[in-house]
C-alpha cells in the first residue's frame, strides 16, 4: 500500500511539473488573420497600434509567452500613451495590456500543445488525477478501522508547516497572481480545457475556465480524501457530497450552459455581497438586456440576499451556506482539509477577525450604494469618490488578493479558511442573523469535556469551542461555519451540531453539570 | 490581603484558582513543578500521536495568568510547615500563605515488580512521562516492542499511542477480561474484540513477574506468571494510580491513602484543604470511591473550594456519578451506576443490547424489584448528560427510559438511530409493549 502511494505521489509530481512548466513553453506566431480577428474582437481604432504590431509582431516566431507578451504590453502602453498625448481619446485601447497581451497569446499558439490538447490534458490533469487518487485510495487500508484517524498531523512535514507546505504555499501564492494579474501566462493552461469549454459553451477556454475546471478537479479528487477519511461520519459525507454538487452543477456546468443558451453567465448559489459585482453597472446592464432570463437572475438574486439567506439561517444555521453550499467554503473543506488546524485560535486573531471580516462588510455595502446611486442617477462621482475608483480599489484589494492570494494561498500556513474567516463579506452578514436570531448552536454535553483541545485544535474558523466546552456553555459564534469536525474529533461525545428551539439556546452556566447545587437557591442568592 | 496558596496547577487547582479569582480580590498564589502553565493532561496522548502539539493542550493563553493576577511559582514543595503556615520549596525558598489548597493529583502505582524502576519501565501521568515516552519510543526502530502492565483506560490509550507509531504492544491485563472490574461482561468482551483487532497483543489473566535488564540498566524483557519471557525496550505501567502526597509527611496533615478531607475538603488542619485526585474523603460519598482519580471530580472540587474560601461555605455534593472515555475507535459513556457482575449488588440487573454487526451496544442497570432505572452505559452511541441526569434525578422506570431513549440521543445529525432496535430487542425479552417517542424539543428544554 505504501508503494502505491509512492508511485501516486510520483505520477502527481509529473502532472504538476508539467502543468507548472506550461507557462514557459509553447511556440507563438501571429498571423495577419489572427490580428483582424483581435482588431474586430476588441474594436481597436488604433492605426498605430495596428501598424506596430504588424511590423514587430506578426509572422515572427516567439518561444513561450514570456518573449511575446512583453511585445503586446509594450505597443499597447506606447501608443495608448501617444495617444493620450496627441488627445486622440477616441483611439485609446481600453483593454488592460495584459489581457489584450492573454487575447493575443490564445489565437496564435501553434505547435505541440495546441495540436495535441488531449495529450497535453492526460500529461497534466490526467496524471494529476490519477497521482493523487492512488496516493488518497490506499487509505481505506492503511487507515485501518474506521475513526478519526488524526495520527501523525504535527509530525507531518506537510501538515506542520514543513517545507512542504511552505512549498504549496508558494505554488499556490504564483497560481493565483498568475491568474488574476498575468493572464497571458495562462494561454497554454487554456489549450488543455478548450475541447471540454468548446463542448459546454461553444465558446474557446479563456483562463478563468481553466480555473474553474481546476477548481472543481481538486475539489473532486479531494473530495474523495474527505469521503475515506471522514467514511464512517454520516454528516461529513453528506456535506461533502453537497458542496461537491454545488460547486460543479451550479457553479460550473449551468453557467457555461447558460452561455450557450445565450443566456447571461451566472452562479445562481452566489449571494450578494460576496458576489460584490452583482450590482455593477456592467452586470446590470448585461441582465437588463437579456429579457426574461436576465430579470430572473436579477430577482432571484435579489431575493437571495434579502430573503433567503436569513431564512435559510434562522432555521439552520450559517453552515447551510458555507459548508453546504458555497464554493470558496467547498474548497476550503477538501482541499483545505489537511491544513485546519492552523488557524489561530488566539484572542488577538479574534480581535483582527472582527474588525476585519465587518470592515470588509461595510466596504462592500458601502460600495453597492455608491454602485446603486452612479447607476440611477448617472453621476460617477458620490461626494467627491470615483465609483469606479472604489469598485477596480474593491476588485483588486479584497477580489483578488484576499479572496484568491491569500484566502487560498495561505491554506497551508494559515489555515484553511482565510477567507471566509477574515474578509468573506457574506459570512459577516450570515454572522450576525447567526449569532442573533438562528436555532443553531453547537451544543455541549453537560459536564463530560475533559478540555483536551482536540475541537479548538481542529477548528478551522479559529474558535476556541473548548473554551465554552469546558464551561458547559452552548457555542454560539456568528464565525461558526457549522463544518461539525469539532463533533467529529471530541473523543468524550461531548459538542453536537443542532437546531433547535431559540429559547434557551444561549446558556451561560454559574456552576457545571455534576456538582448538586440548589439553582433557585444559587438565583436568589445573587 | 489574605494569600491563598495552592500546590499543583492540574484541573483542580486552576479551577479553584479561577473561581477565587471570579469572586474575589485575594493573592493567588500556585506552585508547580510539572509546567510552566495549566495544560490538560487528558490530552497528553495526542501530542504524542501528532495530533495535537503541546501548546493545544493549554487551555489558556499564556498572558492569561498575569492579567488575572495568578502568580505561578516553578517549584518543588518539599515541606509543609503547618505551625509557621509556610511551605518549603527545593530550591530552599519560603513561601508564606493565609490558606493553602493541596491539589497535587496522582502518580503512576508501582507494585514492588522486581526491575521497576529500570530504564525504559515508565508510567504516562505526567508532562514528565510524555517526554520520557518521547525518548524511549520516539519510533519502532529504537522501540522494537513495548508491553503494558494494567488493564486500565490509561493502559489501552497508552498502547493506542504506541500503535499509532508502529510500535508493537503486548498489553498485560491481571483480569480475565479488560477492566471487567468495572464493565459489565458484554463490554468488557467486546473491547477485548476491539482491542485484538488492533492488533494488540492482549494477555488476560495474567501478570507481571518481574522486568529484566540489560546490560546498561535497560529494560530488555518482561516475565510474566505465565512463565513467558517477552522481549521489549518499553515497558508502560499503567496499574492505576495513587495520591502524590509523599512530600506531606510530618506536616500534621492527617493522610490515608490520600489526604483525608471532609464534606467541605478541609483537612484536619484550619486552613489547609486538599482537592482533586489527592484528597481522601472520610466518608465515601454515595457509590464513589473515596478517592476519585477522574478529571470532572477534579473540577468540581475546585469550584466548591473557591466558593468556601470565599465565604459561601458550601460541601462537595457530587451529583449523579457520569463518565467517559474511549476505547481506540470506540466513545464509550456512562452516567448513574452500572456495576460490573464482580460488583453489582443482588437487585441490579442489566439490560443490555449488541449491534449485530458493529461495535456498538448499550447496558441499562435498573433495580429488578422496582424496575428503577439505575444507570447506563453506552458503547457507539453519545447520549445527552442532561437528561440521564434528570432521569436519575425522577427515579424514573426503566420502561419509561425505553419510552424516551431518543430524547436522550446525542449522536451527530444524519446518523444511524438506534433505538428502534433497542426498544424491540427490549420488548422481547421482557414482554413489553413500548412504542419509543418521537424525539421532543420541549421535553429536552423542559427544565431551561
Amino acid at each position: 500500500m505504501q508503494i502505491i502511494k509512492k508511485i501516486g505521489l510520483f505520477i502527481f509530481l509529473i502532472g504538476l511539473t508539467i502543468f507548472t512548466v506550461l507557462p514557459f513553453m509553447g511556440d507563438f506566431k501571429v498571423t495577419p488573420a489572427a490580428l483582424d480577428q483581435i482588431i474586430q474582437e476588441k474594436g481597436i481604432s488604433s492605426e498605430l497600434f495596428i501598424q506596430r504590431i504588424q511590423e514587430d509582431v506578426v509572422g515572427q516566431e516567439f518561444h513561450g509567452m514570456l518573449s511575446l507578451s512583453p511585445q503586446i504590453t509594450q505597443i499597447l502602453e506606447a501608443t495608448n500613451a501617444q495617444h493620450r498625448k496627441e488627445k486622440e481619446y477616441k483611439k485609446i485601447i481600453y483593454t488592460a495590456a495584459h489581457d489584450m497581451a492573454a487575447a493575443v497569446g490564445k489565437v496564435s499558439g501553434n505547435g505541440f500543445i495546441v495540436e495535441n490538447k488531449g495529450l497535453m490534458w492526460f500529461l497534466t490533469f490526467g496524471l494529476g488525477i490519477l497521482g493523487s487518487l492512488l496516493f488518497i485510495v490506499p487509505n481505506i487500508v492503511l487507515l485501518g478501522k474506521k475513526g478519526i484517524k488524526n495520527n501523525g498531523i504535527y509530525h507531518e512535514n506537510a501538515t506542520n508547516r514543513g517545507w512542504i507546505a511552505w512549498m504549496v504555499f508558494v505554488f499556490l501564492v504564483s497560481f493565483y497572481l498568475v491568474l488574476y494579474f498575468r493572464s497571458e501566462y495562462a494561454v497554454n493552461w487554456t489549450y488543455l480545457v478548450d475541447p471540454i469549454s468548446e463542448f459546454l459553451s461553444g465558446n474557446p477556454a479563456g483562463h478563468w475556465f481553466v480555473y474553474g475546471f481546476m477548481y472543481c478537479t481538486v475539489m473532486s479528487v479531494m473530495a474523495v480524501r474527505m469521503y475515506i477519511k471522514y467514511r464512517h461520519n454520516i454528516y461529513q459525507t453528506v456535506r461533502t457530497t453537497s458542496v461537491l454538487f454545488f460547486q460543479i452543477v451550479f457553479a460550473f456546468l449551468i453557467p457555461e450552459i447558460m452561455v450557450r443558451l445565450q443566456m447571461p453567465y451566472y452562479d445562481f448559489k452566489n449571494a450578494f455581497p460576496l458576489d460584490y459585482d452583482f450590482f455593477f453597472q456592467w452586470n446590470l446592464k448585461s441582465l437588463l438586456n437579456s429579457g426574461g432570463i436576465g430579470l430572473f437572475i436579477l430577482v432571484w438574486g435579489i431575493a437571495l440576499t434579502l430573503v433567503i439567506v436569513p431564512v435559510m439561517v434562522y432555521f439552520f444555521g450559517k453552515r447551510w451556506y458555507c459548508s453546504w453550499v458555497c464554493g470558496c467554503g467547498g474548497l476550503a473543506e477538501t482541499l483545505g482539509d489537511p491544513y485546519r488546524q492552523h488557524s489561530s485560535k488566539s484572542l488577538f486573531s479574534w480581535k483582527v477577525e472582527r474588525w476585519l471580516v465587518h470592515g470588509v462588510l461595510v466596504f462592500a455595502v458601502v460600495m453597492t450604494v455608491m454602485t446603486l446611486y452612479s447607476f440611477f442617477t448617472g453621476s460617477g462621482t458620490v461626494l467627491g469618490l470615483k465609483t469606479q475608483t472604489v469598485q477596480n480599489t474593491y476588485s483588486l484589494l479584497i477580489g483578488a488578493f484576499f479572496a484568491g492570494v491569500i484566502g487560498t494561498g495561505f491554506y497551508p500556513i494559515f489555515g484553511n479558511r482565510v477567507w471566509c474567516r477574515f474578509g468573506c463579506p457574506l459570512a459577516a452578514y450570515l454572522g450576525f442573523v447567526q449569532r442573533f436570531k438562528s436555532r443553531f448552536r453547537i451544543t455541549t454535553n453537560g459536564g463530560q469535556c475533559i478540555s483536551c483541545g482536540n475541537c479548538s485544535t481542529y477548528c478551522e474558523q479559529g474558535i476556541d469551542v473548548r473554551a465554552y466546552a469546558q464551561k458547559g456553555e452552548n457555542i454560539i459564534r456568528s464565525s461558526c461555519v457549522g463544518c461539525g469536525i469539532c463533533s467529529a474529533v471530541c473523543p468524550r461525545g461531548v459538542l453536537k451540531l443542532e437546531n433547535g428551539p431559540l429559547k434557551g439556546r444561549i446558556n451561560p452556566t454559574e456552576i457545571l453539570l455534576g456538582n448538586d447545587v440548589d439553582l433557585m437557591d444559587l438565583v436568589n442568592k445573587k | 490581603m489574605e494569600h491563598i496558596v495552592i500546590i499543583g496547577n492540574g484541573i483542580s487547582g486552576i479551577t479553584a484558582a479561577r473561581h477565587i479569582r471570579k469572586l474575589s480580590d485575594k493573592k493567588i498564589t500556585i506552585i508547580s513543578a510539572e509546567s510552566e502553565y495549566f495544560f490538560s493532561r487528558t490530552a497528553l496522548m495526542y501530542v504524542y500521536m501528532g495530533h495535537m502539539k503541546f501548546e493545544h493542550t493549554q487551555p489558556y493563553e499564556n498572558w492569561f495568568w498575569k492579567k488575572n493576577r495568578l502568580d505561578l511559582v516553578n517549584g518543588y514543595v518539599s515541606k509543609v510547615d503547618t505551625a509557621n503556615k509556610t511551605l518549603i520549596l527545593k530550591s530552599t525558598k519560603e513561601i508564606k500563605y493565609d490558606k493553602l489548597i493541596i491539589a497535587t493529583g496522582s502518580k503512576p502505582n508501582k507494585f514492588g515488580w522486581p526491575g521497576q524502576d529500570l530504564k525504559g519501565v515508565q508510567g504516562l501521568y505526567s508532562k514528565q512521562d510524555l517526554e520520557l515516552l518521547e525518548a524511549n519510543a520516539p519510533n519502532n526502530k529504537v522501540c522494537k516492542r513495548a508491553v503494558i502492565v494494567g488493564g486500565g483506560l490509561i493502559g489501552i490509550e497508552l498502547a493506542e499511542m504506541l500503535k499509532s507509531r508502529d510500535i508493537p504492544v503486548t498489553f498485560l491485563v491481571r483480569e480475565s477480561s479488560f477492566w471487567n472490574g468495572v464493565l459489565p461482561e458484554g463490554e468488557s468482551q467486546m473491547i477485548n474484540e476491539h482491542i485484538l483487532e488492533h492488533h494488540i497483543d492482549l494477555k488476560l489473566d495474567t501478570n507481571l513477574k518481574e522486568i529484566i535488564s540489560d546490560e546498561n540498566g535497560w529494560a530488555k524483557a518482561v516475565v510474566t506468571d505465565k512463565g513467558e519471557t517477552i522481549p521489549c525496550t518499553v515497558v508502560g505501567l499503567t496499574a492505576g494510580v495513587s495520591p502524590n502526597i509523599d512530600f506531606l509527611k510530618g506536616s500534621g496533615i492527617e493522610t490515608g491513602k490520600g489526604v483525608k478531607v471532609n464534606n467541605f475538603l478541609e483537612t484536619n488542619i484550619v486552613d489547609v484543604y486538599a482537592i482533586g485526585d489527592c484528597a481522601e474523603q472520610h466518608e465515601a460519598i454515595g457509590n464513589r470511591r473515596p478517592v476519585e482519580a477522574v478529571w470532572y471530580t477534579g473540577r468540581m472540587m475546585g469550584e466548591v473550594l473557591a466558593q468556601t474560601i470565599c465565604g459561601n461555605k458550601r460541601a462537595y455534593n457530587p451529583g449523579h456519578w457520569f463518565n467517559s472515555a474511549k476505547f481506540l475507535d470506540i466513545e464509550y459513556q456512562t452516567y448513574g451506576w452500572v456495576f460490573s457482575e464482580k460488583s453489582k449488588k443482588d437487585q441490579e440487573q442489566h439490560f443490555h443490547w449488541r449491534h449485530s454487526k458493529e461495535k456498538i451496544c448499550v447496558t441499562i442497570a435498573f433495580n429488578k424489584d422496582t424496575k428503577q432505572f439505575l444507570g447506563i452505559n453506552t458503547f457507539g452511541i453519545r447520549m445527552r448528560h442532561e437528561i440521564l441526569d434528570r432521569w436519575l434525578t425522577e427515579k424514573r422506570s426503566l420502561d419509561y427510559v425505553m419510552e424516551y431513549l431518543k430524547d436522550a440521543n446525542f449522536d451527530p445529525e444524519f446518523y444511524a438511530q438506534y433505538e428502534e432496535d433497542i426498544v424491540s430487542h427490549y420488548n422481547a425479552l421482557y414482554s413489553a409493549n413500548i412504542t419509543p417517542r418521537k424525539k421532543s424539543w420541549k421535553r429536552i428544554f423542559s427544565n431551561v
